[in-house]
């Protein structure tokens, strides 16, 4: 019921591996940016789970990122090193983070992880020496197993790279949906109450899916800074963050493939709104998402999950 | 002889417990022994304090002066999920359930909390034996045949009794139950009761009831407290305190 | 000692403009249990709006002064248009709703004003720096001050009095006082919910113009001001308690004192005075300074 069956998924991957080959390149490249979103959009669904909407993902989004271009700048270039070392510091920035922020609900929640990540921003455009300010920093091509790609087959392997994240973070959260913690995060949504009346630590559970969703907003960072080859400090604005929860409302919550589905949908449209209509851009968002809400509180996934559904049982 | 021991020792001491709100008085040098095995049967007009008494029990609310010990250990000053870790499980007046979670897994929820490793990814929630475990609860309450539903469709009786399994799932030692019976219509009153009563004297657990309805408090309890004002007006055997014609008075404002 | 001076009267003033651009988002929470997100938004329109009309106004050589009344009017015309749009267009569906649901649908609205603002008035900035320059410098502590500052002061201090009076002294303000307490028992009392909730967004918007309004003469009226009103505004209001208009005033005085001190003395910390005492205050009291703690619940 929360996973589509196994069969799906392996014709997904299927379809996207194929994708690598077959697609024009910019598409591929529009595609690898869509997984790395989505990453970072089910790090945002993680939260949910708890009821909590958390508006600063791009603290983590951005920890990873940079923390991707500060590797390089020491002459890391190394994909597999770089993804595991950003993710690392990502998780440690929830860690910190989460100490904080585990005890409030609701919009204090929503509003203090803003807070957080507007702070980094401002770290981010102040410490100019480090950091490169506004400018950011640049993000070289990384190699492969010590094999430096270039062009075309830079992009590809990039992208399969995200393919690969993209498996690996929809596993997770498929095993987090299905096991005790993250059912208690559904229950502490329901009744947090009764969570402690059931002897459970409800900050712990909170915190638990805290580092869970800073850890896959970091890989959805890296992933990013791989593909765009550049970091700045937007990546931990505000509005990067709503972006992501927006994201999470289209493609609806309740299962690991509606985000996904979601934030491809989101970067086709962007792509092509952000050129005819700079000016209406967000407010075409804006009515999309009252539109959801009001009229279809599951996401647009949700219709596609109830055939599902259906045929199966 | 340990087995006498045993049951000398008090599963639950509560001494001198004082709490106030303002010039209300929510508790009153209120001392009871509760020893394993007893059923006690709490009763009092409202407002007398008797979900207050659970509160201060159950770490919810915190005592200004006296003693709470379970099972010899102090627990003054821990929090609810400490306390309900040490063996004391609660049940509510108004049930409080995961309403989008189905009743199977309500139940499943409180048995992975008893378990310490309850944030192991690599376990699912519906392990076949913890779903074992959830079902012979859900029999023993009478609830398998709504397992699959959520427990938001439950019709009150079934929150109730629901409430109350989730609470014995913990296999806790001492069970204190808020008002298990209301909103029950009469009719089912006593079905009810006969079930909770079967399963506790079965699984061996102590537990303490507030009731409002005295047949039930003299049908069931092994002993009944009266709560007035935040005092315990009177403590012993049903048939006796329930005659007693100050408690008549106290209680029901009739003689 | 001069630098004390200094901190103090840059404190007061920065402080004021804080409360005027929070006052709002606190009323509006504290009676409809929802943060409105859209607060930004429409501290935005107030803020085009404002400018734009004095442009004309000055532009017409008029009573000069009358540029002020020009600010007033164009955030009283907006924030009433569009409270009244937002709260019967929207708002009211969501009622009943979950929080975090009610807070992504004021975050909706903000997108749609913030390219409102775009598609009415365009992308190149506003200058209405008449009122501003009118009112010309004066000398306190031994340093110039515009006068315009000091205006501020009259007006954040004239709404809070304002608001106070609405609040304590009228009957509807009791009504509202009634519906922050228990809207359940005020609806069974009699008392019109859904009038009350309209006229207190009103407000609320209406408030939030206001603030847009007076800020415009003092920056250069370019899209996006509203993103950083949100985040200030929320904080002075969480520093005070959400829903207490004397949380939000106390919360706008601290942060307008510490933020005045971190400019004298740490620059460095400026930017980041805010959210320092908006994490302090909540580690010490996680409600804030004058928020209520919830009835018992079970």
């Amino acid at each position: 019921m929360k996973s589509v069956s196994r069969l799906g998924w392996a014709g997904l991957v299927g379809v996207l591996v194929l994708a690598g080959w077959l697609l024009p390149r910019w598409l591929v490249f529009l595609l690898a940016l869509a997984l790395a979103k989505g990453v970072a959009v089910l790090s945002v669904v993680v939260l949910m789970r708890a009821g909590l909407v958390s508006f600063g993902q791009g603290l983590f989004f951005a920890a990873a990122a940079y923390a991707a271009g500060f590797a390089m700048r020491w002459g890391v270039r190394e994909t597999l090193l770089l993804v595991p070392w950003s993710v690392g510091v990502a998780v440690l920035v929830g860690a910190l983070a989460g100490l904080l922020v585990a005890r409030y609900r609701d919009i204090f929640f929503a509003m203090l992880t803003l807070a957080l990540s507007m702070v980094l921003y401002g770290i981010l455009i102040k410490a100019y020496g480090v950091t490169g300010g506004s400018d950011g920093i640049r993000i070289p091509t990384p190699t492969l197993l010590g094999v430096q790609f270039s062009g075309e087959g830079a992009r590809l392997v990039v992208y399969y790279l995200a393919v690969a994240a993209t498996v690996v973070a929809a596993w997770t959260m498929g095993r987090y949906d299905r096991s005790p913690a993250g059912y208690l995060a559904q229950a502490v949504r329901d009744n947090e109450l009764r969570v402690a009346y059931l002897g459970a630590p409800v900050p712990r559970v909170v915190y638990l899916g805290f580092l869970l969703s800073s850890g896959l907003a970091g890989l959805g960072g890296v992933l990013t800074a791989l593909n765009v080859g550049h970091v700045d400090p937007g990546l931990s604005y505000w509005t990067t963050s709503g972006e992501l929860v927006f994201i999470a409302v289209l493609g609806g919550t309740g299962s690991v493939m509606g985000p996904l589905a979601g934030a491809v949908v989101y970067e086709l449209i962007r792509s092509y709104a952000f050129k005819y209509a700079p000016y209406a851009w967000q407010m075409m968002l804006g009515a999309a998402m009252l539109l959801i809400i009001l009229f279809l509180p599951g996401g647009l996934w949700s219709p596609v999950e109830r055939l599902w559904r259906r045929q199966t049982t | 002889m340990a087995e006498a021991d045993h049951v000398r020792t008090p599963i639950l001491e509560v001494e001198d417990l004082t709490l106030r709100f303002g010039s209300i008085t929510a508790a009153e040098r209120e001392t009871v022994i509760v020893y394993p095995g007893e059923l006690v049967g709490i009763v009092g007009p409202n407002g007398a304090g008797k979900t207050t008494f659970l509160n201060l029990i159950t770490g919810y609310l915190r005592p200004e002066r006296g003693k709470i010990r379970f099972w010899g250990q102090d627990v003054v000053g821990l929090s609810p999920h400490q306390i309900t870790a040490l063996g004391v499980g609660r049940s509510f007046q108004i049930p409080q359930l995961f309403l989008t979670l189905t009743v199977r897994e309500n139940v499943l929820v409180a048995l992975a909390t008893r378990e310490e490793r309850w944030a192991d990814l690599r376990r699912p929630l519906h392990e076949p034996a913890r779903v074992q475990a959830a079902d012979e609860v859900l029999v023993q309450f009478g609830l398998l045949a709504q397992a699959d539903r959520p427990a938001g469709e439950l019709p009150e009786g079934g929150r109730k009794l629901l409430d109350v399994a989730m609470a014995f799932a913990l296999r806790p030692r001492l069970l204190l139950m808020d008002e298990p019976t209301s909103g029950v219509s009469a009719r089912e009153k006593f079905q009810v009761m006969d079930t909770l009563v079967q399963v506790l004297r079965e699984a061996g657990v102590t537990a303490l009831f507030v009731e409002h309805d005295m047949e039930v408090v003299r049908r069931y309890a092994t002993r009944v407290l009266v709560l007035s004002n935040g005092r315990i007006l009177a403590d012993g055997v049903p048939a006796e305190v329930l005659d007693d014609p100050e408690v008549r008075l106290a209680v029901t404002g009739r003689h | 000692m001069d630098k004390l001076a200094v901190i103090a009267v840059d404190g007061l003033v920065f402080a004021s403009w804080l409360f005027l651009v929070s006052a709002g988002l606190s009323l509006i929470y504290g009676v409809l249990r929802i943060l409105n997100v859209a607060h930004g938004g429409l501290f935005a329109v107030g803020a085009y709006a404002g400018a734009s009309l004095v442009v004309a106004y000055s532009a017409a050589g008029l009573w000069p002064l009358g540029a002020l009344l020009a600010l007033l009017a164009a955030a009283v015309a907006s924030g009433l248009v569009l409270g009244l749009v937002v709260e019967r267009g929207v708002l009211r569906w969501t009622y009943g709703r979950e929080p975090v649901m009610q807070l992504l649908v004021t975050f909706s609205v903000f997108l749609i004003l913030e390219d409102l603002t775009k598609l009415l008035w365009g992308v190149s900035p506003y200058y209405a720096y008449q009122p501003y320059q009118l009112l010309g410098q004066a000398r306190v502590a031994g340093i110039d001050y515009p006068v315009y500052s000091f205006l501020l002061l009259v007006v954040a201090g004239g709404t809070g009095l304002g608001l106070w009076w609405f609040v304590r002294r009228t009957r509807f303000g009791r009504l509202v006082v009634a519906v922050i307490h228990d809207p359940e028992i005020s609806v069974a009392m009699g008392v019109n919910l859904a009038r009350v909730y309209v006229t207190t967004f009103t407000l609320g918007a209406v408030l939030a113009a206001l603030g847009g309004a007076f800020t415009a003469p003092m920056i250069s009226v370019v899209p996006g001001i509203g993103v950083e009103v949100i985040v200030l505004a929320f904080a002075v209001v969480v520093v005070g308690g959400l829903g207490s208009l004397e949380g939000a005033a106390v919360g706008a005085l601290l942060i307008g004192l510490v933020r005045a001190a971190a400019v004298h003395l740490v620059p460095v910390l400026e930017l980041f005075t805010i959210y320092l005492v908006m994490a302090a205050v909540l580690l010490v009291r996680p409600l804030g300074l004058f928020g209520r703690i919830e009835a018992r619940r079970i």
